[in-house]
């Protein structure tokens, strides 16, 4: 046979895989085999959230055994198929996006937890764990591939979940909320396939190593500012910045609590982290040219976000505004492109994810107790459940940037960094955000809890103490609190994140190892 | 031949951008439908077009011996068109569901979610 006489070495991978490189799929393997297992079981709805919170528990393992390695010998690689970078899809695992997985993986597992109250056996036969499963894998491989289109695929993996757990239950209310989600994120994830066609053209690469070494010879000739404007947009519209983020706040009331506590939580940082990884790993040149656009989108979204959230009496909905707003506090570091203001923007992903799952499933707490979501119902709840009042404003000192919870740092962080880059007027943006936090939060709370309620209870209201709210709660103030009195290890995490993003040596350098070499 | 393609493209997304612009979903829909073919056709356009080139490389030879078209756009589009197509399928299921319950495909009329003229917050205590 003449194919005996061929040296495949240049171009395939001869060695097995070795095994802890496997280590880089569990994050996205487990989740898609616990998936299938829990629809086969589909009809065993009492077997359901067991068999979704191991999965989940184990995928977190998983992620947290990727994130020491990450960090203790920097990025990880693992190409599939066998076929060498750039032409097999290599799944390439770095501290951004190993740390976020395993903050995503958490709030996951909570809202795993309390969903066992929440979603009731019909919910369960229409799929909610399922979904929740693939949801992550979708989630888990967005942060932890390297490749631009194989991201693509990932995003429309957890956009069809969310799909799915959007209209779990079927109501008005849901089908007008979730026609206006997927309309708008279809078209978002097409404009991100748009670019990544031109990008194609021009570059003649997917992997992500391979764009960003070939970037800087590309400059002279290649379009990189129109590629560079269709990624702010596309991924611009996911995360939910300013000009295009009317989907949210149409959409994430509608659904179950549980389902809106994990895409407040999670669902915008995937845009947000997408943002971070194309405009400052791929295109930071570019990213520098845009900067002040980007500036007054932040300022734009923070602003006009938390202001929406003033005007609204409807507590998730109040919630809805407020990601909006965090997700423009994130952008504030887009903009700024230096190491502090990306740190910043990282150490404030991890915050919002955990704070504003939270504060969702406090939300999904209040109605239960109190019966409504509206504040011109709910009052009075401090006086027989003075726990609740506790997580409440533990929380919001969280979301406001006070301490001692978690919102504090990154806040100081980013307004550090935009006195530095000379743009006062953007810290004070983020300071006003906080305040304007502050008064939209500080009023839910006289309204729902301190003050005497205003008319009768309704007689639906539960009576004794949620256990599964008040566990899911307390499970995510652990890390909250953990994160304001003692940031030094998020803080750490997060600068090897951002240093990583900056200079993508060691990314490019673990994909291509043999180069790196020479 | 691609910049005649080209042409074909921008056609497609001035129409699918047209349509979106509808207050109606079902127009809406169609856009979207348009607009993700118009990138399909972009997508195939960026791996250049060659005529009956097969791209396969003679046993004796590393490279082709002539110039070929990239093999990969195709298959980047193939699994585009699958998850385009299982999108829209779900999209329109969801909008006739929409229609089923709201009785409206008027966006203007869909106000379920987010009604008119909801009262102010409570302004005192």
């Amino acid at each position: 046979m003449a194919a005996e006489t061929i040296d495949i070495s240049n171009a395939m991978l001869t060695a097995p895989t070795a095994l802890g490189d496997w280590m880089l799929v569990a994050p996205v393997g487990l989740p898609i085999l616990f998936g299938a297992v829990l629809l086969m079981v589909r009809h065993e709805t009492r077997l359901h959230a067991g068999i979704a919170i191991a999965g989940l528990l184990l995928t977190l393992g998983a992620n947290a055994a990727l994130l020491l390695q990450v960090l203790a010998d920097g990025p990880q690689v693992m190409t599939m198929g066998r076929w060498l970078p750039p032409f097999g899809i290599s799944f390439t695992a770095d501290a951004l996006g190993a740390s976020l997985a395993f903050v995503a993986t958490l709030v996951a597992s909570v809202c795993a937890l309390y969903a066992m109250k929440d979603i009731g056996a019909t919910g369960r036969r229409y799929g909610f764990y399922p979904f929740l499963m693939l949801l992550m894998a979708g989630v888990g491989g967005s942060f932890l591939t390297g490749d631009i289109f194989n991201l693509y695929v990932w995003f429309e993996v957890f956009l069809i979940s969310s799909f799915g757990l959007l209209i779990l239950g079927s109501t008005d209310r849901q089908l007008d909320g979730a026609t206006k989600y997927a309309i708008l994120n279809l078209v978002g994830t097409t404009l991100f396939l748009t670019a990544t066609a031109y990008l194609y053209g021009t570059f003649g690469t997917l992997n992500m190593a391979d764009i960003a070494r070939k970037a800087d010879a590309m400059r002279e000739t290649g379009p990189l500012m129109t590629l560079t404007v269709l990624y702010l947009l596309a991924f611009g519209m996911k995360a939910a910045a300013f000009p295009v983020n009317f989907w949210l706040p149409a959409s994430y009331h509608t659904p179950r609590i549980v389902t809106a506590a994990l895409f407040g939580g999670v669902l915008t940082k995937v845009g947000v982290y997408a943002l971070l990884r194309v405009l400052v790993m791929l295109f930071p040149v570019e990213r520098a040219e845009l900067s002040g656009v980007i500036a007054w989108v932040a300022a734009g979204t923070m602003v006009l976000g938390i202001m929406g959230a003033i005007a609204q009496s409807d507590i998730r909905r109040i919630l809805g505004f407020v990601v909006i707003s965090g997700v423009g506090v994130m952008l504030a570091g887009l903009a700024l492109g230096t190491e502090t203001g990306l740190t910043g923007t990282i150490l404030y992903a991890f915050h919002s994810v955990l704070a504003m799952t939270a504060l969702y499933l406090l939300a999904g707490v209040i109605k239960e107790l109190g019966g409504s979501y509206s504040l011109h119902e709910l009052g009075g709840l401090y006086r027989t459940y003075p726990a609740m009042g506790a997580f409440a404003l533990v929380l919001m000192l969280a979301v406001a940037g006070l301490p001692p919870a978690s919102g504090l740092w990154p806040k100081i962080m980013l307004v550090r960094a935009s006195l530095d880059a000379g743009w006062p007027w953007l810290s004070f943006a983020i300071l006003l955000t906080g305040l304007l936090t502050t008064i939209a939060l500080g009023r839910m709370y006289i309204l729902a809890i301190w003050r005497n309620r205003p008319g009768q209870a309704p007689s639906d209201a539960a009576t004794g103490a949620p256990g599964y709210g008040y566990g899911s709660m307390a499970l995510l103030c652990v890390p909250i609190i953990l994160l304001g009195i003692y940031p030094e290890p998020f803080i750490r995490v997060a600068e090897a994140a951002a240093s990583g993003l900056l200079d993508a040596s060691a990314y490019i350098g673990a994909v291509f190892p043999a180069e790196a070499a020479q | 031949m691609e910049v005649a393609l080209s042409f074909v493209v921008s056609v497609f997304f001035a129409v699918a951008i047209y349509l979106m612009l509808s207050k109606h979903i079902i127009r809406i829909l169609l856009g979207v439908s348009i607009f993700g073919n118009a990138v399909n056709l972009s997508i195939f356009t960026a791996g250049r077009l060659m005529r009956e080139v097969p791209p396969i490389i003679p046993e004796a030879l590393p490279t082709p011996e002539v110039a070929t078209a990239s093999p990969l756009p195709q298959a980047l589009v193939l699994t585009a068109i699958v998850i385009s197509f299982s999108l829209f399928a779900f999209l329109l299921v969801l909008a006739f569901r929409a229609y089923q319950e709201l009785g409206t495909d008027d966006t203007d009329g869909m106000r379920v979610a987010e009604p008119e003229g909801e009262p102010m917050p409570p302004l005192g205590y």
